[in-house]
């Protein structure tokens, strides 16, 4: 299993050997092979099976396909290029081009690059097969089956959905607010503070030297989070400062409004400093729950903590809703395609003469010189091989299309390929208007059939 | 090439490799410990999705939509194999089957048919040839979607639609120009001595291919036949379009299920795995071919 990955063998003998066989241009067929080869009958015979396949499978579908579009949805009133005006002006269609579009730019790029970094990188490691294995897997896995596998990853729950689960986790980690749904001030005469706005204030403006106190109550469970430590009653020191923490002793006793030992300080609220309407200063409360304004010109404030303080903590991206549902699906489609892209980059690669790179690093080149402008430029076939690739396969995505995005936003997530099926076979009925996607298809990939072509006459003139 | 060398030369003004001192030396060990870090990350990326499949297939529905898959590491005692005894005792097996009968004959009829095809554009004289070949070149990405409705049509009158041998035909058809293509490209690099040799000494044209030709060009039919099996065994879209309940493949009928994505997670991820485990099995065993195929196959 080792090195197989590693820039395999030629299967296809190089194009130099292709004219000893005498196959690639009257120019170079040597004489005697016409004296010895077949008739011509038998040269039909071989043929015929697949020319009859591709005859009636292939190329009458594309003149039926061309004549069917001009027709309407049952095929008996004549409506000239009344379908392609439809692709072209139907609301919902408009999305479906501009989807497509989003996936021609970006995804071939995406691929193109993700596919490049990986092949200059796994020369630097010792597992490269293993990693080259991994990355290279998915191609072998139906598209189906891969839809099924991102439907789970972008589930958007955080505790079932592996993306959410990561994005938290990793804004958690990073971001010190924290959300505390559904906790309110405890209110009451005793109190000293309000709920106002979604927020919470103090019922009286505070000064430097009057700790403030701010209970809060109906603290979930869950939402407490794991740091919080007993909270700590402010005393002494410069400045506005004060303390919120969650009024509620575990196991009973404890007075309201006080600070008890057994309570807790509620960590990561941001708290404000307001006058006249306007904030005048901003801190966020310690572990243990504490606060104190810095810098803050002596006078009385009032002291908030706003609304977002309340809100329900982060909880990742909406994957598969309408408007990330495009982006998700790209996302899909680079995690099936970079082994493609890695795997010829680094034949391509493997190719390079070494001492060409060498050549130039003891020249005093540095690395990134010698990729920018030796690597690169010698890549640059088969990086035009593996951009070409995607644009067609993006062109043609359906399978993951149809697959990940739910069907209440299949409208914002669709793409010509899907809206072909969707319009003919998928509940829609017309043929008319099917004939005419199937057509613009292909007419979008014409110019890379034409390259195609062109580039083997070159090849093999 | 010529001008990459050249914009690189003015880089040479010090003639001779630099001293490496010891804080490149650090530098350099740092690096390569962040590219470990970094690839190390890059291929759990790549892998953690397909092990929540398989992880998500192992648990019930209802452990499923509690908690995420990952608390499989605290809780082992939760995987059960009774989403997979559920889904062979709902004749998903069927599906199974269908899948093979629709991917093994159209794997042997596209390796058949595009070997005489290619071996006649390799070594065969004929009016026309090139221009054939070129078309076949045009062929090759020809979107599948400009023949659903043309076919769908044909196979309506003829009988055969929702058929398995319709299903096999279409594959068949739309698989031969990448066929013809490689064995193509692959024939006329075999020797034309030994050709000569069959057909001076009389030998048949039929007999020259099947004793010759096939043998040699058995490393690019391997190629073929891996990347045509794949493709037809993943295929979905052919499946929807011209298989019935009757002869549809297993893409088709989990397909079927996707609607109610949250309910059916049982019967979506074990089948979805079951589905994968063929393809993945011929990939690690066969990758060798996989790879000359997929690099012989874009057109270079």
């Amino acid at each position: 299993m080792t090195e197989r990955l590693d820039g395999p063998a030629p299967a296809v003998p190089r194009e130099e050997e292709t004219s000893r066989g005498g196959a690639s241009g009257p120019a170079d067929t040597p004489s005697t092979k016409l004296r010895l080869g077949p008739s011509p009958a038998v040269a039909i015979a071989f043929l015929l099976p697949a020319a009859l396949l591709l005859g009636v499978w292939v190329v009458y579908p594309i003149v039926y396909s061309l004549f069917r579009s001009l027709f309407d949805a049952s095929g008996s009133g004549f409506v000239g290029l009344g379908n392609y005006a439809t692709i072209f002006t139907d609301g919902s269609m408009l999305t479906t081009i501009r989807n497509n579009l989003i996936w021609v730019v970006v995804a071939p790029i995406v691929v193109t690059t993700l596919g490049l970094i990986f092949a200059v990188l796994t020369e630097r490691i010792r597992w490269a097969t293993a990693f080259k294995l991994i990355v290279f897997m998915p191609m072998a896995v139906s598209l189906m089956a891969a839809g099924v596998i991102f439907r789970l990853v972008y589930d958007e729950a955080p505790d079932r959905g592996v993306a959410n689960a990561i994005l938290t986790t990793v804004h958690d980690t990073f971001s010190s607010s924290q959300g505390y749904p559904e906790a309110r001030p405890r209110e009451g005469a005793q109190s000293a503070v309000a709920a106002q706005d979604g927020g919470v204030v103090t019922k009286q403006p505070a000064q430097a030297g009057q700790p403030v106190l701010i209970p809060i109550v109906g603290v979930k469970p869950a939402t407490m989070p794991g740091n919080a430590r007993p909270a700590k009653a402010v005393t002494g020191g410069g400045g506005l400062a004060g303390t919120v923490w969650f009024d509620f002793t575990p196991g009973g006793g404890g007075a309201p409004n006080q600070v008890d030992s057994g309570e807790k300080g509620l960590p990561g609220m941001t708290v404000e400093a307001v006058k006249d309407g306007k904030v005048a200063g901003t801190a966020t409360t310690a572990e243990d729950g504490s606060f104190r304004f810095e810098g803050l010109p002596a006078g009385s404030y009032v002291v908030r903590l706003p609304q977002d303080n309340f809100k329900a903590a982060y909880n990742g991206l909406t994957w598969l809703g309408p408007t990330l549902i495009t982006p998700a699906i790209i996302g899909a489609f680079v995690w099936v395609w970079a082994g493609f892209a890695m795997v010829l980059i680094a034949a391509g690669l493997a190719a390079i003469p070494r001492d060409a790179l060498e050549a130039a690093r003891i020249d005093g080149a540095t690395e990134w010189q010698v990729f920018r402008r030796i690597t690169i430029p010698l890549l640059s076939p088969v990086l035009l091989v593996v951009f070409v690739t995607m644009i067609i396969n993006t062109l043609k995505v359906f399978d993951l299309v149809f697959i990940i995005a739910p069907s209440s936003v299949q409208p914002q997530a669709n793409v010509v390929a899907l809206e072909m099926w969707r319009v003919a076979f998928g509940g829609g009925n017309n043929q008319g208007l099917g004939s005419a996607l199937a057509i613009f298809l292909l007419i979008l990939v014409l110019p890379f059939m034409i390259m195609n072509i062109r580039r083997f006459r070159r090849e093999n003139a | 090439m010529t001008t990459a060398t050249a914009t690189a030369a003015p880089a040479g003004l010090h003639a001779g490799a630099p001293r490496r001192g010891l804080v490149s030396k650090i530098v350099d060990r740092l690096g390569s410990g962040v590219i470990q870090v970094v690839m190390v990350l890059l291929g759990l990326f790549w892998l953690v999705p397909t092990i929540g499949l398989f992880v998500v297939s192992l648990r019930t529905v209802d452990v499923n939509n509690a908690e995420g898959w990952w608390t499989v590491f605290t809780k082992p005692a939760e995987l059960t194999i009774k989403n997979y005894s559920d889904l062979l005792a709902s004749g998903f097996t069927s599906s199974f089957w269908n899948t093979v009968a629709i991917t093994v004959p159209t794997t042997i009829l596209v390796i058949g048919i595009a070997a005489m095809a290619a071996y006649a554009f390799a070594w065969m004289e004929f009016r026309g040839r090139d221009t054939l070949f070129l078309i076949v070149v045009g062929l090759l990405i020809v979107p599948i979607q400009i023949a659903l409705i043309p076919i769908a049509k044909m196979y309506g009158d003829m009988g055969i639609f929702g058929s398995i041998p319709g299903v096999v035909l279409f594959h068949t058809a739309f698989g031969l120009p990448f066929a013809i293509f490689l064995l193509r490209n692959f024939f006329v690099g075999i020797p034309a001595s030994l050709l000569e040799a069959a057909r001076m000494d009389g030998a048949p044209e039929w007999k020259i291919f099947v004793s010759v030709v096939f043998p040699l060009g058995k490393p690019a039919i391997a190629s073929l036949g891996i990347f045509q099996f794949l493709w037809v065994w993943n295929d979905m879209l052919i499946a929807l379009v011209f298989a019935n309940t009757d002869s549809q493949p297993m893409t088709k009928a989990l397909q079927s299920q996707m609607r109610q994505f949250g309910s059916n997670v049982d019967i979506l991820s074990s089948g979805a795995f079951l589905s994968l485990i063929v393809p993945l099995i011929l990939f690690f065993a066969f990758q060798r071919y996989f790879v000359q195929g997929m690099m012989a196959g874009s057109v270079k």
